[in-house]
């Protein structure tokens, strides 16, 4: 029905229901965020920001197997009884074959599956790299236009180059649990500058404290850009039992607080949008050199490469001839 | 595809799902699985929260058909009845027909092979796609 489609602005989905709380519509308003298409996420976009609101939204990033998911549930548990309601993307890797995805962080959220005030939606990252989904920073912005209090933001198990949710989230909490790497490999990923708060998962187990310590002591070689005024705390949790996790929401707030106060907020926020506009801006150019590769170059490519693999010309040349 | 795998009630026999959610999985299907023990009510919810295109359940204990009932009401009462239903495991042949009326859409034996499934999921390609199996 293209004529009803162009009066809902060409939205594949009912946009009044969504700001209304309707879980159906904001269901499929995701779906339409996971297509893909450039034209509908424009159309998104321009209705999101026209609503926009600022609410805190906090990335829980950290190795495989920490315990990130379950953290996420109990820091949802803390939200609730503080009365926020609270919207949860949590993202998997996909597979590298075949594309699907298992996707399994809902697990260990599965008390607030009926509860009427948590919204959680899971992601398969497509690969993308990052630890995020393409989805996930217009669907953060979209979760809070669709009124909730607070979005946490879980990304699969980061390795040592996964950085993207500092480009997305207002709090970058980093989950560490003892004997998962030691404080070496947090530093090599770079993971240590970008934390806002330190969480020691599974502190029941031994050798928190020297976990602990190997935090304190990576960040004080951390070099700090000005006076920075606000020093990452480190909060041990046990998310099994919920145990820290109202410190660690206390640790959120006052982070939120603190950001405010310096301004540094919004030089944050401006930061990110810097790096998305960038972003897809590049995202824009690769497809247009992808489709002329599939289309008008096709042929050309195929005659330099039997040049290259014989030898007559280097691929280096043979790309700038291309391109020129 | 999005598909929800669970298991509902006190039944733990959970190989069957894992199977099917691994099959669903190396289809190109990006699957949300929920594990076992889980309410009918708390399945529809998250395949509504999802918006899942298919819900895939494993049954080895007799109870199947209440629990199946529970799902399709709450599935209703959601505004998810267009989510197509599959069923696995030990299901009695004379209750085909009722699940049918209650939404289910193919029942799949104790012997079924992977092949089965793929054959099933390849002739219900009217489904809308989702981005995943687009691009691939």
């Amino acid at each position: 029905m293209p004529i009803l489609a162009g009066l809902v602005g060409d939205l594949p989905f009912d946009w009044k229901a969504v700001t209304s709380g309707d879980r159906r519509a904001l269901a499929r308003a995701f779906t339409a965020l996971e297509s893909a298409d450039l034209d509908v996420l424009s159309a998104i976009a321009d209705r999101v920001f026209e609503h926009s609101v600022d609410v805190p939204t906090v990335g829980m990033t950290g190795p495989p197997g920490v315990g990130k998911s379950t953290l996420v549930g109990a820091v949802t548990t803390e939200l609730r009884r503080r009365g926020a309601t609270v919207g949860v993307l949590a993202v998997d890797p996909s597979s590298p074959r075949g594309g699907g995805a298992l996707l399994g962080d809902r697990i260990r959220m599965a008390n607030h599956a009926e509860d009427p005030g948590v919204y959680i939606r899971s992601f398969a990252d497509r690969r993308v790299g990052g630890g995020l989904a393409p989805a996930v920073p217009l669907g953060a912005e979209l979760l809070a236009v669709a009124g909730y209090d607070v979005v946490l933001i879980e990304t699969v198990g980061v390795g040592q180059a996964e950085l993207e949710v500092a480009r997305t989230a207002s709090t970058v909490v980093l989950v560490l649990a003892p004997n998962s790497g030691d404080g070496v490999q947090a530093d090599k990923a770079g993971i240590m500058e970008v934390a806002d708060i330190f969480v020691v998962n599974k502190a029941d187990v031994g050798g928190a404290g020297q976990l602990e310590r190997a935090i304190e002591h990576s960040m004080s070689s951390v070099p700090t850009e000005g006076a920075s005024a606000w020093t990452p705390p480190v909060v041990r949790t046990v998310a099994v039992r919920g145990e820290g996790s109202a410190q660690l929401v206390d640790h959120v707030l006052e982070h939120r607080r603190a950001l405010k106060g310096s301004g540094a907020l919004v030089a944050r926020r401006t930061e990110q949008a810097r790096r998305w506009i960038e972003a897809l801006v590049l995202e824009a150019a690769l497809a247009e050199q992808r489709s002329k590769l599939e289309g008008e170059l096709r042929e050309s490519v195929r005659e330099a490469a039997v040049e290259v693999a014989t030898r007559k010309v280097s691929p280096y040349r043979a790309a700038r001839r291309l391109h020129d | 595809m999005k598909a929800v795998t669970a298991k509902i009630g006190l039944d733990g026999h959970y190989r069957g799902i894992k199977f099917v959610s691994r099959v669903l999985r190396d289809y190109g299907a990006e699957v949300v699985f929920l594990g076992f023990h889980k309410s009918a009510s708390a399945v529809a919810q998250v395949a509504v929260d999802e918006d899942a295109d298919l819900i895939a359940l494993s049954f080895l204990s007799p109870d199947y058909m209440s629990h199946v009932k529970d799902l399709h009401e709450a599935l209703k009462a959601m505004g998810g009845h267009d989510i197509v239903l599959i069923l696995g495991g030990l299901v009695d042949p004379d209750d085909h027909e009722q699940l049918r009326t209650l939404g289910v859409d193919r029942v799949f034996g104790l012997e079924t092979k992977a092949s089965d499934l793929i054959d099933y999921l390849d002739s219900r390609t009217d489904r809308p796609e989702t981005a995943s199996t687009k691009e691939t």
